[in-house]
């Protein structure tokens, strides 16, 4: 069945905004969230109740989420969070998700945001809980008792003497007509019923079944096909296109040009991809890239937009009269998000009106971006989010958002727009590169006396926002301007301290304007960091800089300690102050069976596979979620080859929504760290981007040998809730790192640890 | 264009199209079937897998002229939402699924494999997984759903 998008079948009883999921369209409802098109904004004044409930006559709850799923499981924790301050059973809770029309604007599902924003005191939590305070309000009015004298259970308000009424029929299909109370009581904790437990996904019987509607079935009456033809090199721009070189293709529509960009339309899947293949096209090059083998010297030479972090000003003079000074440099390369499936959309762009199905992470600002594209104004754009295969962060979901409207303008149709592997390797928005200088002073105990940290990081485009549509391929090809660097000398900082980057190690006090933000007791600090103009589109992927940063940290605080014979552990708690990282290391060393000693471990074989363990901690973002994590591996010291065989991970991330899902990000992030760890980097010639496919990016299948993660849940029923997504990845290549200097006395400081590059690194040890 | 017959879960079908066109997209865009995906067309990374004559077949390099009378079965051939095939089953027992996107090629391998050598070894479960990518990486799960399965049958 097809959606049939001009007879939207919906509810309006009483004018509250309750969807139901018409039989006549295939409309499902996990991923299609339908409302009216003529919705008018003030549904979804975030103020307003009603933007984020309505409660059916038969008692069942729609809320309205800007806070989307990709797989990271924030489905089925907020279907749960409404649950519980509603108390509801799950099964009557249906929850729409991030549609301009009926959402309200949440910006970006991204940055381990979705729960800090949706889980503490505002928004959805507490649209939740202020609906249930109105609702018991209003059965104690027609109950005739007070309403501390009341008791919910399932939607149903019941008096002590057992006259009840149902939440149905206090308010069932009409307005709430109140504003969000900041006052109204979230339940606490130890009440939890349905938060805390660990619920299984609600999507996995679709998705096992293979029943799920992913963007890529979205189907839409009368809709045809296209295919982009991208630039071999990004920023070459287009001399010549020969329409008559497709003329042959059967069902061809049109060829879609537009300043750089460049499509096709035809009417089925197959014809587009051949005339995308067979179309001649000539490209004016670009200057050519900076060569890959000296890339990481070539960004500290580029100008810079710089920003100071912390600086105690007394950094130089302890390094000059410091007993012993240690530096060391760690790299980082790009690398891409590579999504499983390349990234598709669908649009139906008219003449005065557009719609598009989306799996970006951020409806609204897509909703901009696909209005300056097609100068169609502002509320005549609907973007509805249907998820696509798994993000990691800014993928190609947003460009291809474009390329689908571009398309759909030009032939007046809706369109399907699926990249190419190749497409999406090309010109995604890569995770950045980086180069990271750290300099340590140490005193003649062997603590550190003062840390001195300074970065680079290749930086180009990224989020479009509301107002870049340039920041990715498709806005730029189109004439629209990528954010660029503006080259600018650090001013001292100033407010308090930003760590949202995790740029400041965990191990300095973090002092700004005499507040002291960090997590350690390093009182000497300086931390400056550099935006350099990268070559590629960058963008956020899971832990961006984060990870890169903490890859630096941690290796670096690692051959702090083990020069100075410490034990690694000891030596982390000795420079701590924070209390929950200080808890996550220690949990996570003793479910280790940590072996407190210095690294390298004594007496090892240079030859031959040997074993070791490391460590690792972040305080994410400075305050959004801790961790640690051991690794312990083997190491061929033959083939340079690095298998990992144990992970513990020990978290806290506030109150624990589910453990559940979260085990299954923790689980999943640190094997995609430890991909990233050991094999993932784009690599490029002179003028284009070589990694291309599976076969030129490296990651790793399903059939490798798995190592053991072991989870260790610390559970914060007082905290705030944080992010959880993002915390474990961030510390994998550190810990992995730890681990084979601490197997074989050699270390790692540029990642992927490749069997060359580990063999290289074992061949020059002293 | 030709018209070509093919049987898809159990169901016949005559569709239109070019005999070169890849099995995949005859399969998502003319039957309207959600299982198979397009992850890389390049025969890479699984997401297009179905099965034919038992095995495990890459549907994104399969021109459907080649399939020609054998019987295609897609993941949701395989079972149902209200009856899901016991390897569904061991799936959604735990929860191995992060995005999904890639469940065609993990499910439809393994099972391919566990109906040839009920009794493969961990290596040769692996071997078989040796270019089935998922890159939310929820490999843990997903080998504990495939060694349910493969017990719930022994
Ligand atoms: S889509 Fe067929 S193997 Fe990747
Ligand atoms: S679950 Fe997302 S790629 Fe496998």
């Amino acid at each position: 069945m097809k959606k049939e998008i001009s007879r939207r079948d919906f509810v309006k009883a009483s004018g509250a905004l309750i969807v139901c999921f018409s039989t006549a369209s295939l409309v499902e409802p996990l991923a299609m969230a339908q409302g009216p098109f003529d919705t008018h904004p003030s549904h979804v004044d975030p103020e307003k109740l009603d933007s984020w409930l309505a409660v059916a006559s038969d008692g069942t709850v729609t809320a309205y989420t800007g806070k989307c799923d990709f797989g990271q499981g924030i489905y089925t924790v907020q279907t749960q969070l409404v649950a519980e301050e509603l108390c509801v059973s799950i099964s009557k809770v249906k929850l729409i998700q991030c549609d301009t029309s009926v959402t309200p604007d949440q910006g970006t599902t991204s940055g381990s945001q979705s729960t800090p924003t949706n889980f503490n005191t505002r928004n959805l939590a507490q649209a939740a809980a202020t609906a249930r305070e109105a609702l018991v309000g209003m059965a104690a009015q027609r109950l005739g008792v007070s309403a501390d004298q009341l008791t919910i259970e399932n939607g149903v308000v019941s008096a002590k003497d057992g006259r009840h009424v149902s939440y149905g029929g206090l308010i069932g299909g009409k307005h709430f007509d109140i504003a969000v109370s900041s006052t109204a009581k979230r339940r606490s904790t130890s009440e939890w019923k349905v938060l805390g437990k660990p619920v299984p996904s609600l999507d996995r019987v679709a998705l096992m079944s293979g029943t799920f509607e992913f963007v890529h079935n979205v189907q839409v009456l009368g809709m045809v096909h296209g295919r982009v033809v991208r630039p071999p090199e990004i920023g070459a721009t287009v001399g010549n296109v020969d329409e008559k070189s497709v003329q042959h293709v059967p069902g061809l529509i049109k060829v879609v040009v537009r300043n750089n960009f460049i499509g096709v339309v035809a009417e089925k899947q197959w014809q587009a991809a051949q005339a995308a293949k067979d179309l001649k096209v000539t490209w004016q090059p670009r200057l050519g890239l900076p060569a890959q083998k000296d890339f990481y010297d070539y960004l500290r030479k580029q100008p810079s937009r710089d920003l100071m972090l912390v600086n105690s000003k007394d950094v130089d003079n302890k390094l000059k009269s410091a007993s012993r000074v240690l530096k060391a440099t760690y790299l980082h390369p790009y690398q891409a998000h590579g999504s499983i499936g390349s990234s598709c959309a669908v649009a139906d762009v008219q003449a005065d009106h557009a719609t598009v199905w989306s799996a970006t992470q951020s409806v609204y600002p897509t909703q901009h971006g696909v209005s300056a594209l097609t100068a169609l104004p502002l509320d005549s754009v609907r973007v509805i989010f249907v998820r696509g295969a798994g993000c990691y962060g800014l993928n190609a979901a947003d460009t291809v958002s474009y390329d689908a409207a571009l398309l759909s303008q030009a032939v007046r149709r809706p369109v399907r727009v699926q990249l190419t592997r190749q497409d999406e390797f090309l010109s995604e928005n890569y995770g950045s590169a980086c180069v990271v200088e750290q300099q340590a002073a140490l005193d003649a105990s062997g603590t550190i006396d003062a840390w001195d940290c300074e970065t680079w990081t290749a930086s180009f485009g990224g989020r479009p926002g509301y107002d870049q549509p340039g920041n990715v391929i498709t806005g730029m090809l189109a004439g629209f301007d990528p954010e660029t660097i503006n080259p600018r000398t650090a001013v001292e900082p100033t407010g308090e301290l930003r760590n949202g980057n995790n740029a400041v190690p965990s191990y300095v006090v973090g002092c700004v304007n005499g507040k002291c933000g960090g997590a350690g007791s390093i009182r000497s600090e300086r931390v400056l960091t550099h935006a350099v103009k990268s070559p590629f589109f960058t963008g956020p992927l899971r832990s961006p800089l984060r990870l890169q940063n903490t890859f630096a940290h941690e290796c670096f605080m690692d051959e702090i300690s083990a020069y100075a014979r410490a034990d690694p552990v000891a030596y982390r708690l000795q420079h701590l102050r924070e209390t929950r990282i200080i808890d996550v290391v220690k949990a996570a060393a003793k479910t280790a069976n940590w072996d407190a000693r210095p690294s390298p471990k004594p007496g090892t074989a240079r030859t031959g596979t040997v074993t070791g363990r490391g460590i690792a901690c972040v305080a994410y973002e400075g305050d959004n979620g801790y961790a640690a994590l051991v690794a312990e591996v083997e190491v061929g010291q033959a083939s340079g080859r690095v298998q990992a065989s144990r992970f513990v991970v020990a978290h806290d991330c506030g109150p624990i929504s589910n453990p559940e899902g979260l085990r299954n990000q923790i689980e999943g992030g640190v094997l995609q760290g430890m991909s990233r760890a050991l094999g993932e980097e784009i690599t490029w010639d002179d003028r284009k981007v070589t990694s291309i496919d599976w076969q030129s990016y490296n990651t790793l299948p399903l059939g490798i040998q798995v190592p053991i993660i072991e989870s260790v849940l610390i559970d914060r029923p007082e905290a705030k809730a944080t992010g959880a997504g993002e915390t474990a990845i961030t510390l994998v290549a550190a810990a992995i790192g730890n681990a084979i200097f601490d197997a074989t006395g050699a270390r790692l400081r540029e990642v992927p640890f490749t069997p060359d590059r580990v063999k290289a690194t074992l061949s020059s040890r002293g | 264009m030709a018209a070509i017959s093919l049987k898809v879960n159990g169901h016949a079908h005559t569709v239109d199209v070019d005999p070169e066109t890849p099995l995949l997209y005859v399969l998502s865009d003319d039957l309207q079937l959600r299982g198979p995906k397009f992850g890389c067309g390049l025969a890479q990374c699984g997401a297009c897998t179905v099965i034919i004559r038992g095995q495990a077949v890459r549907s994104c390099v399969m021109p459907v002229s080649a399939v020609k009378q054998q019987e295609v079965m897609t993941l949701e051939g395989l079972g149902t939402p209200e009856k899901p095939h016991a390897i569904q089953e061991a799936f959604i027992d735990e929860g191995a699924a992060q995005c999904g996107f890639c469940l065609s090629g993990v499910i439809l391998t393994a099972k391919a494999l566990l109906d040839e050598n009920p009794k493969a070894s961990d290596e040769q479960i692996r071997e078989a997984l040796s270019n089935v990518l998922c890159r939310c990486f929820t490999h843990t799960r997903m080998m504990r759903a495939i060694k349910r399965y493969q017990r719930s049958r022994a």
